[in-house]
């Protein structure tokens, strides 16, 4: 008990010592990944104006690509950074162990107590550098989500290529409703995500300048 | 379902447009940038300049041009693309050109005759009959879109691979080129050419093809969206000269595989 106790007062300490909550990589890897969604989600609206599938459009002056061949441009010039900054965000956390280090273990008691603290806006924001329950479950998931995405989106791009993993999502006609749905959720996130940061705005100082 | 063709232009884009059309020549590039300038507002929420503008259209054709090889390194010759049972034909299948349906070209087929041109042995110019008494295959496959839909029809003609070889076209040249009796030109890489799929539609659904889906001859290529299906085809050339097609040189990418 002593022992943890004077953990727990050393931890100030150190964290004064050592401020820096997002290494440099990571950041650089945040904004590319922001970069890529943000031109893929507003190209990809244009691509979904087309053909208007479910039945609505997307408002035209918040989409990319001018027309749909100017929008398909787009969209596959920014599916190889989200694909290749991604894989690398990925395999760097696998390999470091922060994967594991900073998103797990995700337990549903502890999420539901940090989710009813958040929402009593009680949650703590002591160390940035230590995600809670709740972040690491919408992190976890982002990364699924983008995981499904470009599955997805292989599927539309190359569906007689792929044939496994065009079964697995339903066939071309499944992937096209898979990706626009797993485009929603990504959009989702991206709103709770902003309006966090808007909340903690030191969150969005230490993205951009480490601490 | 048709392809439509939009311009949309910023009121404040107009002038400057006006500048970047008197440095281009080409009308089909001519009309890429005009289309895509607008990029949702951006170059003007930015500031950009149409050199701005005019940089990232040729960023983006270069990436389109990678995409091309990627594409071509994906491609697998024998991998067949899924074939559907008959009760899931999508009826009535739909039109699509660039143009509407009422201005589908009536071809005369006792008059057309299939010219051929560029590495090919053996030139003379091909019947309707001598395409007939070809050995005949058909499919049920899906047709997919650029715009994203996609319709399940059936096809029957002539193996394009078997074609090529009869008349002797150089299987080692890089592009197989086609243009059409409605203006329509599109090229394709060789290994879609020979692959087993690529037919030279002659019939859809057991009946002659009908004039709205190509009388009196389509290549159809289901590993490959629509626009590279060109329609009321009357010239085939072999070339090792890159030649577009029509979508293609307004910013459809190229390979256009599936």
């Amino acid at each position: 008990m002593k022992l943890s106790d004077s953990r727990l007062n050393d931890m100030p300490a150190v964290a004064g010592k050592s401020k820096i909550v997002h290494p440099g990589w990571l950041r650089c890897m945040h904004w590319l990944n922001a970069i890529a969604v943000l031109v893929l989600v507003t190209s990809g609206w244009r691509i979904y104006n087309a053909t208007g599938f479910l039945g609505f459009s997307i408002p035209r002056g918040i989409t990319l690509g001018g027309w749909l061949g100017g929008a398909l441009q787009w969209h596959f010039a920014a599916m190889w950074l989200l694909a290749a900054n991604g894989a690398l965000y990925l395999l760097t956390n696998l390999l470091s162990g922060r994967l594991r280090r900073q998103f797990f273990p995700i337990s549903p008691k502890q999420l539901l107590f940090d989710l009813s603290a958040a929402l009593k806006g009680k949650l703590a924001h002591a160390d940035p550098r230590h995600y809670n329950s709740v972040q690491r479950l919408a992190y976890v998931f982002v990364m699924l989500d983008c995981l499904l995405l470009l599955l997805s989106g292989l599927v539309l791009w190359k569906s007689v290529q792929f044939p496994l993993l065009r079964e697995c999502l339903g066939g071309y006609e499944g992937a096209r409703y898979i990706h626009f749905y797993a485009m929603s959720a990504l959009c989702v996130f991206i709103v709770v995500h902003v309006v966090m940061v808007a909340l903690v705005p030191r969150t969005l100082l230490a993205m951009l300048r480490g601490h | 379902m048709k392809l439509k063709r939009e311009i949309i232009l910023p009121g404040d884009g107009e002038l400057m447009l006006q500048d970047a059309m008197k440095r281009l020549a080409q009308p089909s590039r001519r009309a890429f940038l005009q289309r895509s300038l607008t990029l949702g507002g951006l170059s003007l929420l930015t500031g950009c300049t149409t050199n701005d503008a005019d940089s990232i259209e040729q960023a983006l054709t270069s990436i389109s041009r990678l995409n091309d090889r990627a594409q071509a390194w994906l491609f697998d010759p024998n991998r067949l693309a899924p074939t559907y049972p008959a009760s899931m034909i999508t009826r009535p299948f739909p039109f699509n050109a660039y143009y509407e349906e009422d201005e589908v070209r009536e071809v005369d087929g006792g008059a057309w005759r299939l010219e051929l041109s560029g590495l090919i042995a053996d030139r003379k110019p091909w019947t309707l009959e001598q395409l007939r008494a070809m050995p005949q295959q058909s499919q049920i496959t899906r047709h997919i879109c650029v715009e994203g839909w996609s319709a399940i029809g059936h096809w029957g003609g002539v193996p394009f691979a078997q074609f090529l070889r009869r008349v002797g076209a150089d299987l080692s040249a890089k592009y197989v080129g086609f243009k059409c009796a409605d203006d329509y030109f599109t090229s394709i890489d060789m290994a879609t050419a020979l692959h087993p799929q690529t037919l030279m539609a002659l019939t859809y659904d057991g009946e002659t093809l009908p004039p709205r889906y190509g009388y009196p001859m389509k290549l159809r290529m289901p590993t490959k969206l629509g626009y590279k299906n060109p329609k009321h085809v009357q010239a085939i050339f072999v070339t090792n000269t890159y030649s577009g097609g029509y979508w293609e040189d307004q910013g459809y990418n190229w390979f256009g595989g599936s």
